[in-house]
């Protein structure tokens, strides 16, 4: 297992431009809201915790829909499917290797940017733990919206209209998080993560049966 | 015994001609529901004693949006039976409720923001039911879309499966979102287990009018599902006999 995981981070890591663009698209959104709004301090200190997570979650549906896509094209994706393992172990591997290369950056540089939106200490903590929960759900139920338009050339906004919904939820529950630092808050959060990593990869992996057959 | 079931009771063929004497009976049970529950509930049932006349929105907007999560719930077990089982009936059910369901989200907000307007003093409120069922009314819209694009019939009839299933952990946070949280809508009228927060008077056209809408949504159902069959079916040799 922990050998797909280092092989699936290591050939993502050696293509700079797939890890680096959500990153780049994360900071560069949240760069156009003080832009926007105006740089009033106290403004921008009440609505950052909202503006870093729908980054966070706007960049996850940026990246998500290349989660197959590349297997797919290049005939990986057949192959895990007639592999002995587990597909679900196999989706669960390669979720895991995908938060760790394109949501875990965006989580170590969220602090800077809550900084550079006058977000104060106590607010920051809670943030990065409830973006530290949260984007692994979003990341796990990304994968099944993935994996069913995997087989569909030029889905282009489909997937975001599929899995925007399901996402929701979550973004309601993790910005709650900072605006009352609820300790409730982080068990739903919790919660959410436990239950998904427990059905969305079985999901993912029929919804990839499904998909590739189209 | 489960394969006799399958395909012989619930093959299409054996369902497209066991529904049709049903459909008249549904109509009329309908007329009857709807009749009672329209007249009793806007003319002959008390104003309310806070709200005046204006609550009597209560008999369009509370069995629409009851309809609104029960079909949502069919499509969710309709789904599972397509994954699983593989029923064609269960896999047309469920493509077929999609775009009613979808209706009957909007009916409930609408209703629900007329309501609002003279109650509240807000068209709209970022309230946790509010959110919900619209959160409803985007899965209604994205399993259509997702239905759109596929055109393989076994393919959609799966893919869109997995997304009914999965949109179905929506259900209980809108239903128990009055509970919950403390927000700005008013907690629900009836219940299952508790004496019904409503007056009897008032209560007998709300229960004739969640029937009526109920029966609407089936008899509409089936007789969606009927065309789909025929227009799936179109090859077969009974689906021709149907039309000589």
């Amino acid at each position: 297992m922990f050998n797909i995981i280092f092989y699936e981070i290591r050939t993502t890591l050696r293509q700079a431009h797939s890890w680096l663009t959500p990153l780049l698209f994360f900071v560069m959104v949240i760069t156009l809201f003080p832009l926007a709004i105006g740089p009033n301090e106290s403004l921008l200190e009440k609505i950052a915790p909202g503006i870093l997570w729908v980054a966070a979650l706007l960049a996850i549906l940026l990246s998500i829909g290349n989660l197959f896509r590349h297997d797919a094209d290049e005939g990986y994706l057949d192959v895990m499917l007639l592999s002995p393992y587990p597909l679900t172990w196999l989706v669960l591997c390669k979720v895991m290797s995908h938060w760790l290369t394109h949501c875990l950056p965006l989580i170590l540089i969220s602090p800077i940017l809550g900084f550079l939106l006058h977000l104060p200490a106590h607010e920051q903590y809670a943030l990065f733990v409830s973006l530290l929960l949260g984007t692994p759900v979003l990341t796990l139920l990304g994968a099944i919206g993935a994996a069913l338009v995997v087989g569909i050339r030029g889905h282009g906004l489909l997937l975001p209209i599929l899995i925007m919904p399901l996402y929701i939820p979550v973004l309601i529950v993790g910005t709650a998080t900072t605006q009352q630092s609820m300790a409730g808050c982080f068990a739903i959060l919790g919660a959410l993560l436990l239950f998904s990593l427990a059905f969305a990869p079985f999901l993912t992996g029929i919804a990839l049966r499904i998909g590739v057959n189209q | 015994m489960w394969n006799w079931l399958k395909h012989h009771f619930l093959s299409p063929k054996t369902f497209y001609a066991n529904t049709t004497p049903l459909l008249p009976w549904m109509t009329l049970a309908f007329a009857l529901c709807f009749g009672y529950g329209l007249i009793d509930g806007l003319f002959i049932a008390p104003a309310d004693y806070q709200q005046g006349d204006g609550f009597r929105i209560i008999y369009v907007h509370v069995p629409s949006a009851l309809t609104a999560m029960a079909i949502y719930l069919t499509m969710a077990i309709a789904a599972l039976i397509t994954l699983v089982w593989r029923v064609k009936i269960a896999a047309i059910c469920m493509s077929c409720s999609a775009r009613i369901g979808a209706w009957f989200t909007f009916l409930a907000l609408v209703t629900g923001s007329i309501w609002g307007k003279p109650m509240w003093g807000t068209w709209w409120i970022w309230d946790a039911r509010l959110t919900s069922v619209l959160i409803l009314f985007f899965l209604y819209l994205g399993f259509i879309a997702l239905e759109s694009v596929i055109v393989d019939q076994h393919n959609r009839d799966r893919a869109t499966a997995v997304i009914a299933i999965v949109g179905v952990i929506n259900l209980p946070i809108i239903h128990y979102s009055v509970l919950w949280w403390n927000t700005l809508h008013q907690g629900p009228t009836i219940s299952q287990f508790a004496k019904p927060a409503i007056a009897p008077a008032m209560l007998h056209p709300l229960i004739a009018m969640i029937a009526a809408f109920m029966l609407f949504y089936g008899l509409i159902l089936l007789l969606r599902m009927r065309n789909q069959i025929l227009l799936r079916e179109r090859k077969s040799q009974w689906v021709q006999e149907v039309f000589v």
